[in-house]
């Protein structure tokens, strides 16, 4: 089957004070059509900067695509013109904020909002795009989706307004929908609500879905299969089942074990240390000093990531 | 036994151009010494006001406050600093709650200065040994708040309640402005000090299974009330409280194949400024009956545990 999304050895850098920070460092992963596909990291793993690297929404006087590619459909969004990816954007890859309130423009009603995205992108009356903005409020779960259609933002509720988000991400039929933390600023039981919906949308509409979390509940949740970040590099990936099964790097198995779960009790197994900043990343592997395995040659030398029967991981200890 | 703290039908009532906010609307429970307590609620459920009224941040509307066999409420200013040297708060956000033009050394002997505790001179030496307490190194004493990470900045802030020896530690989300990787180290450096200085600890939080590993006991909040109290181990394995019940049954759990029966609640939570009639809960609740919309069920305690509910589970 053709891949939906395949970015090969993408490196994002920042320059920052004249010094240039790679944020993602040959970063290689891939959505296939009607697939979950959850992104799960720390701060500063560069999650969401590979996220906006999809979209070509980094700030171009800061950031630099220094190197790979990002095929869509086949195609390098790379190397498209700002005009060209107008076009791709909310049309055939649509995106997800982690703050609805934010993403959201307060001045304007949500269902005007819903019909401006739908006539930037079709060919439509503005009554159809009205029309057509009503079903998706419905779609998403908003009750009485024609009365909201009037509501501003500030009207809505952090879960609502997330509901109205997603209705405007879907208003062009995305292949490709990006969502960045949407539930991280949303309460447990109004989560629960949004994760239903996107698994929902996922299966009666076959749509595909880059999910990027730091929480790994989440992505036991949702994903099909499962991207590890750590440092600016893909650490491992794996079916969901298989990664939450046989962790294979000991930063995803550290991960794993020191969350707290019902019924632990006691010292929580805590992985020393703290995430590297981007700046002054150790030598060899970027876990190494946090690693309860370490061996000489990690000081040294930099695991590549690979993989054995579709569950890679870039660890030396996987190598036997 | 006399409770370290008892907090007795506490109301806070905010005003607003609309019309007063229930925020915290007649809260009831007691700590023990060197016992931990769970708050767990979704936001606005008036958990952060419950614990900012235990210390005086915030002046209750009514009710009592016993800390430590005084009246808590009956103190005048003085009075009221004397008795906080006792109780202190560790905040969500390390980043906001140090002050960033002294060094993490100077921010700790801060709280030395306040209370007037010691000599200047010895100061130095209590800073570094705290420091040493809490994981850092003493030479981390000169050193700004910006140039250490969160995880650390949180070390610090810990350090700056613990140099005055509380009895009670009020912790409003110690860990959620943290990555996993460096809250379960928090977590763990918590339960340390209070093993080693047997103070106790309200602990606030939105994450449950957080609150869950380090309670003793937990209240459940929702719009401004106790929905429930129960040993932290008895809570959420069999929930009596139908909010509770959902509450717990939205926790994502680290593992696919667990099995789970999700309870998905219908809406939103209803402003505190137009609470519901009857049971709070009774505009999402999937069991309630017109009882439950007519009349308000009083928190009941049978066997340790307390549930403010018509029929409990």
């Amino acid at each position: 089957m053709a891949r939906l999304l395949e970015i090969i050895n993408l490196k994002t850098q920042f320059l920052s004070s004249g010094k240039t920070i790679t944020a993602v460092d040959n970063v290689s992963l891939h959505v296939d059509p009607g697939e979950i596909l959850c992104v799960v990291g720390e701060s500063g793993c560069g999650k969401s900067v590979t996220a906006l690297s999809v979209m070509r929404l980094l700030p171009p006087d800061a950031a630099r695509y220094a190197g790979g590619r990002i095929l869509f459909e086949g195609e390098d969004l790379l190397r498209k013109s700002e005009r060209e990816m107008r076009h791709i954007r909310g049309n055939a890859i649509a995106m997800v904020y982690q703050e609805p309130m934010s993403a959201i423009n307060p001045v304007f009603t949500v269902g005007g909002q819903i019909v401006e995205a739908i006539l930037a992108h079709k060919p439509v009356s503005r009554r159809q795009a009205v029309e057509k903005a009503v079903r998706l409020l419905g779609l998403v779960g908003i009750p009485d989706p024609a009365g909201r259609m009037g509501a501003y933002p500030h009207e809505l509720s952090g879960g609502m307004c997330q509901r109205a988000m997603i209705a405007m991400a879907l208003c062009c039929e995305p292949r490709l929908l990006i969502a960045d933390e949407p539930t991280t600023a949303l309460d447990v039981t109004i989560q629960a609500q949004i994760l239903e919906l996107i698994r929902r949308l996922n299966r009666e509409l076959g749509m595909a879905i880059l999910f990027i979390t730091h929480d790994l509940g989440v992505v036991a949740e949702l994903a099909d299969r499962v991207v590890v970040m750590y440092a600016g590099k893909v650490v491992e990936q794996a079916k969901a089942a298989d990664l939450f099964a046989r962790p294979a790097h000991p930063y995803t198995r550290g991960l794993l074990a020191c969350i707290p779960r019902p019924g632990t009790a006691g010292r929580l197994p805590a992985i020393d240390g703290m995430v590297p900043h981007p700046g002054r990343l150790p030598q060899g592997c970027r876990f190494h000093n946090r690693c309860p395995h370490v061996m000489d040659r990690c000081r040294l030398e930099e695991p590549p990531l690979v993989d054995r029967d579709g569950h890679s991981s870039a660890c030396f200890l996987a190598e036997d | 036994m006399e409770p370290l703290l008892a907090v007795t039908d506490l109301k806070k009532h905010f005003k607003a151009k609309a019309g007063p906010v229930y925020a915290v609307d007649g809260v009831s429970f007691q700590v023990g010494p060197g016992e931990t307590f769970g708050l767990v609620g979704e936001s606005g459920c008036g958990k952060t006001t419950v614990g900012r009224m235990v210390l005086r941040l915030i002046e209750p509307t009514s009710g009592a406050i016993r800390f430590d066999g005084q009246d808590l409420l009956a103190l005048d200013k003085a009075g009221t600093k004397a008795m906080r040297r006792n109780m202190q708060m560790v905040f969500q956000n390390p980043y906001a709650s140090l002050n960033p033009r002294l060094s993490a050394g100077a921010n700790i002997a801060e709280s030395l200065i306040i209370h007037r505790i010691g000599q200047r001179r010895e100061h130095r030496e209590r800073v570094q040994e705290m420091l040493r307490t809490v994981g850092l190194q003493p030479e981390d004493m000169d050193r700004y708040p910006h140039e250490f990470s969160g995880g650390q900045r949180q070390r610090i802030g810990i350090a700056r309640t613990l140099i005055l020896r509380p009895k009670l530690i009020v912790c409003d989300e110690p860990v959620s402005a943290l990555d996993v990787s460096v809250q379960a180290q928090i977590l763990n450096l918590l339960q340390d000090l209070q093993q080693q200085f047997g103070f106790a600890y309200i602990l606030i939080a939105h994450g449950l299974h957080v609150v869950e590993h380090m309670s003793d006991r937990i209240g459940v909040m929702y719009l401004g009330k106790l929905m429930e109290v129960a040993p932290a181990g008895q809570i959420f394995r069999a929930p009596r409280h139908p909010y509770t019940e959902a509450l717990v049954s939205a926790i994502p759990v680290p593992d696919p194949g667990a099995a789970r029966k999700r309870i998905l609640l219908e809406g939103d939570i209803p402003s505190p400024s137009a609470p519901p009639p009857g049971c709070l809960f009774s505009t999402r609740c999937r069991y309630a009956t017109d009882l439950c919309r007519q009349v308000e069920p009083a928190l009941e305690t049978l066997e340790g545990r307390s549930v403010a509910c018509h029929f409990p589970l």
